[in-house]
């Protein structure tokens, strides 16, 4: 090494010199030239670095000149960052080897720790503080200081106290703080570290990270019950929104509408038909896509629905087996004919720029989507309601369902409540396809997988009942999802179809059954 | 003096469409075995596989009509007992294969070697032996709706309800089929059958002598659903169909009736699977798709739901229908087709074909033969659907 560095050339700085140890072929000088190269504050230094580590950087061993070659072909000097034409004959790739490899990772997080992007000094924070290389500590000390967003800074202190935690000659206060800034995380990761601590600890600092992984850990279960809480709610939100459609054909009409998937299914392709129209016309308006499909999905799945109660369904009334075979294949038909239409494929509905992207919470990560879906249902189901008390619709709507007969007498047109009602709900059924849409894939076979799923939801929350469908839905969902981590997905699911069957058994009309004098509903 | 319940059960039609299904199981293999290959009077091969899987589909017609037709149970689950009849005898055919499965295992079936299975599954015991295999293709779906129905039809789930958890119920055996881990092959299902009873399953001989058994077991099937329905547990059944409640007042425990002929249909369904699975070759979970549940249905809708020879005919001319149409140049319009039969029949034949023919010629041939035997008269009325139910 020594030979080495009287071999050398003192060409015209620190640096330089530093940079042609590339060039000697030893394994110790390169060791040596990483770390001055890292160390140096050179802006040339992060280039050369990664160079090294994708096998670009070439030296020469007869000038003592080292290259880097870029992604683009192009040829640098590493010590003066001029553009060569070509390699000289003589060069080879700096070879390295498994300690080299480390230490040139360190290096590059070390070098990224100062700079000035933001999001990579986050992202070398987080790596430092999984690898707590020891010899980062004076970099990481010094990024903490220059630091001035309040959350990186935060990951640099985490990252140095992982790094004083694994110190060996650190003092027992001194990991004690660490062990407090870790703790404080409470994360996955920092349990992680905790759990990885060596048993060498003195007895102090090993009581300390015991009693705190056994807090992060507490913590971390109680996020996890938040976390299947909310998929939970996101699932019975997207239950809800399938069922509530069905609530008011099959829970207030009786009328079992095993096509109401479809209607589903017709309310996100006119989501896909509008942004296609706005993606080749008024691209500027791609945003308010949503706005603008939710009525036309309204207004398309709603007149379907009153064609299909006036051509087919009107005629099935007292024969609810009967309507749920046509039903069925009038299911067969629409799937089929949005098949021909638009053929078998997904197609693809995108997201408008205020439903894309997430949000933290503590631990748990929320989609604004999901949120968004949420409070749309809520919505839906919040105007549904005051529709079926306060207008004169709802009212009539109630008089038919409480007593067919009476009504009539009353002077109410009941078969014009009758389709009313139907497209009602095949309405919302096309509003629900509009929110499906952002989270499912839009194909004929989309309304499929919630026909089932809907009719549980009704029959578990109670025919004829909107709370009840409310009610139903969220705890399916929350139950399903609190199932999931349990039993696996498949088997929740099945788990769920089995208690429904079992509890329907229990309560035949669900479980706000609406009361009656009625033998037989 | 009351005749015997066999002769009593057997009027004209029933014994014309015995005879006819007698007719074809025997006739067409000897046609497809005797006459020279090529010849005009030769049935080839694939179609007497074609038509022993008509035969399997009307026997879970029949199945179907005994309790929908007869005591107003629509099941949307009728599939998955057909499915689990299906499973039973693929297993026995899997234990069948030995060591001539592509990893040679001698106990294991191929795809469990493929998924590290290190030994095989308890419930896979005893299916190298063909009685109980047969036992088992009786008993589980029979168990499974004995099970389902005993809660069901206990706690008073009648009408739609029943409809939706019955739906349910194939769903769920659906996805559970589908898993890797519960031991039935997944996805893939079951396949590659060699031998049933030491004959090769693919062998001409094989696949006449499986259509001669299917025809038999359609026949047996029909007759005991004709016994059933025309002796006074029939009537009984028929009073459940049309007004439950009335006939529970009148002292009648009706959960009982439905739990003996639901369980009993289930045990048809299964026979009709497990005959199924040989002449078609492979058994896999999307048979226990509700579609293919409700898929059967409308074949009794066609064919005249509460008419046992309707429920036959309709399970033979759809899926002929089917296999015409998905394969020539109309298979993309097969499912409007489909589609529009479901809303059709509904709407405009309610009766099924059967029932409508009926309908016609009752009247007819009652006019001519004035003064017929009551009997008859009371035979006709049963096959018919009756006044609409006032209580659905």
């Amino acid at each position: 090494m020594l030979l080495g560095c009287f071999v050398v050339p003192a060409l015209a700085g620190p640096f330089e010199d530093s940079v042609a140890k590339f060039a000697n072929d030893e394994f110790s000088d390169t060791e040596a030239a990483i770390g001055e190269v890292a160390s140096s504050g050179n802006p040339l230094a992060s280039p050369i670095i990664s160079a090294l580590q994708d096998g670009r950087l070439s030296a020469d061993p007869a000038s003592k000149m080292v290259f880097i070659t870029k992604s683009d072909g192009k040829i640098v000097d590493a010590a003066t960052g001029a553009t060569v034409d070509k390699l000289p004959d003589g060069a080879a790739a700096v070879r390295l080897n498994n300690r080299l490899r480390r230490t040139v990772e360190a290096a590059l997080g070390g070098l990224t720790l100062l700079s000035p992007d933001p999001a990579k000094r986050l992202a070398a924070a987080q790596s430092v503080f999984k690898s707590h290389e020891e010899n980062l500590l004076p970099t990481v000390d010094s990024a903490l200081a220059k630091e001035s967003n309040k959350s990186i800074k935060q990951a640099f202190a985490e990252a140095r106290a992982a790094i004083i935690l694994f110190k060996s000659d650190a003092s027992d206060s001194d990991k004690l703080d660490a062990v407090s800034v870790i703790k404080a995380r409470g994360d996955q990761e920092a349990m992680a570290l905790l759990t990885g601590l060596g048993g060498d600890q003195p007895p102090l600092v090993a009581k300390a990270a015991a009693s705190a992984v056994a807090s992060i850990q507490s913590n971390l279960a109680m996020w996890s019950m938040v976390q299947n809480a909310w998929y939970g709610l996101s699932l019975g939100s997207v239950l809800l929104l399938a069922a509530i459609g069905l609530a008011i054909t099959f829970g207030v009409m009786g009328v079992i509408n095993m096509a109401h998937g479809e209607m589903v299914m017709i309310g996100a392709y006119t989501t896909f038909v509008v942004q296609e129209v706005i993606r080749t016309r008024y691209p500027e308006l791609f945003d308010y896509s949503l706005l603008i499909a939710v009525p036309l999905a309204f207004l398309v799945a709603g007149g379907i629905g009153v064609l299909i109660e006036r051509s087919i369904i009107r005629f099935l009334y007292g024969r609810p087996l009967e309507t749920l075979l046509a039903t069925w294949g009038l299911s067969l038909v629409l799937q089929q004919a949005v098949r021909t239409a638009f053929g078998p494929t997904n197609r693809e509905v995108g997201n408008p720029s205020w439903m894309s992207g997430a949000f933290d919470l503590g631990q748990i990560t929320i989609t604004y989507n999901r949120l968004w879906i949420l409070c749309f249902t809520l919505a839906v189901f919040a105007i549904l309601l005051a529709m079926l008390r306060y207008t004169a619709l709802g009212l009539e709507m109630r008089a038919v369902t409480q007593n067919r007969r009476m009504a009539a007498s009353m002077g109410i047109a009941t078969s014009r409540v009758d389709a009313l009602t139907f497209g009602l709900g095949s309405g919302i059924a096309g509003i629900a396809g509009v929110a499906l849409s952002q989270i499912d894939n839009v194909s004929p076979n989309l309304g499929q997988s919630y026909v089932i799923d809907s009719f549980m939801v009704v029959v578990f929350g109670g025919v004829g009942n909107l709370w009840g469908t409310l009610v139903g839905a969220f705890t399916l969902g929350i139950a399903n999802k609190f199932l999931e981590p349990v039993a696996g997905a498949v088997l929740g699911k099945i788990a769920i179809l089995v208690l429904i069957i079992l509890f329907i058994q229990k309560r035949p009309r669900g479980l706000f059954a609406l009361k009656g004098r009625a033998v037989e509903a | 003096m009351t005749p015997h319940i066999l002769t009593r059960s057997l009027d004209r039609a029933a014994t014309t469409f015995i005879l006819i299904v007698a007719g074809l199981g025997v006739l067409i293999p000897l046609s497809n075995l005797l006459m020279p290959q090529g010849s005009m009077f030769q049935v080839p091969t694939y179609l007497v596989a074609l038509w022993g899987k008509y035969v399997c589909y009307a026997i879970l017609a029949l199945s179907i009509d005994l309790i929908w037709g007869y005591c107003g149970i629509l099941s949307l689950g009728h599939g998955a007992f057909f499915a689990l009849g299906g499973y039973a005898m693929g297993m026995y055919l899997m234990r069948q294969i030995g060591s001539r499965g592509v990893y040679g295992n001698p106990i294991l079936p191929d795809f469990m070697v493929f998924l590290n299975y290190p030994k095989l599954p308890w419930y896979w015991h005893g299916f190298d032996m063909f009685w109980f295999a047969a036992l088992m293709v009786l008993l589980v779906p029979g168990l499974l709706a004995f099970c389902f129905g005993w809660l069901a039809f206990r706690s008073r789930v009648t009408g739609v309800y029943l409809s939706i958890i019955t739906q349910a119920m194939t769903y769920a055996l659906l996805l559970a089929f589908f898993r890797n881990d519960f031991g039935f092959g997944g996805n893939n299902g079951l396949t590659d059958f060699k031998d049933i009873l030491g004959f090769n399953v693919q062998a001409d001989g094989t696949r006449a002598a499986l259509f001669l058994l299917s025809c038999a077991a359609l026949i047996i099937a029909f007759v005991i659903c004709r016994a059933i329905v025309t002796s006074k547990l029939g009537k009984v059944l028929i009073a459940v169909r049309d007004a439950e409640s009335r006939t529970r007042f009148l002292g009648y425990r009706v959960e009982s009736y439905k739990l003996f002929v639901f369980t009993l249909s289930a045990c048809m369904a299964g026979v009709a699977g497990a005959l199924y699975v040989p002449q078609v070759g492979i058994i896999n979970p999307s048979e226990f798709a509700p579609g293919n549940s409700i898929e059967a249905v409308i074949w009794v809708a066609v064919g005249g739901r509460g008419t046992l020879v309707g429920a036959a005919l309709g399970a033979v001319v759809v899926n002929y229908a089917k296999t015409f149409f998905t394969s020539g140049p109309l298979a993309p319009y097969w499912l409007f087709m489909l589609g529009a039969l479901f809303i059709l029949v509904t709407l405009l034949l309610p009766k099924g074909i059967v029932g409508t023919f009926n309908a016609w010629w009752e009247p007819w041939k009652t006019r001519r033969t004035t003064g017929l035997a009551a009997d008859e008269e009371s035979a006709a009325r049963e096959d018919g659907i009756g006044a609409p139910n006032p209580a659905e």
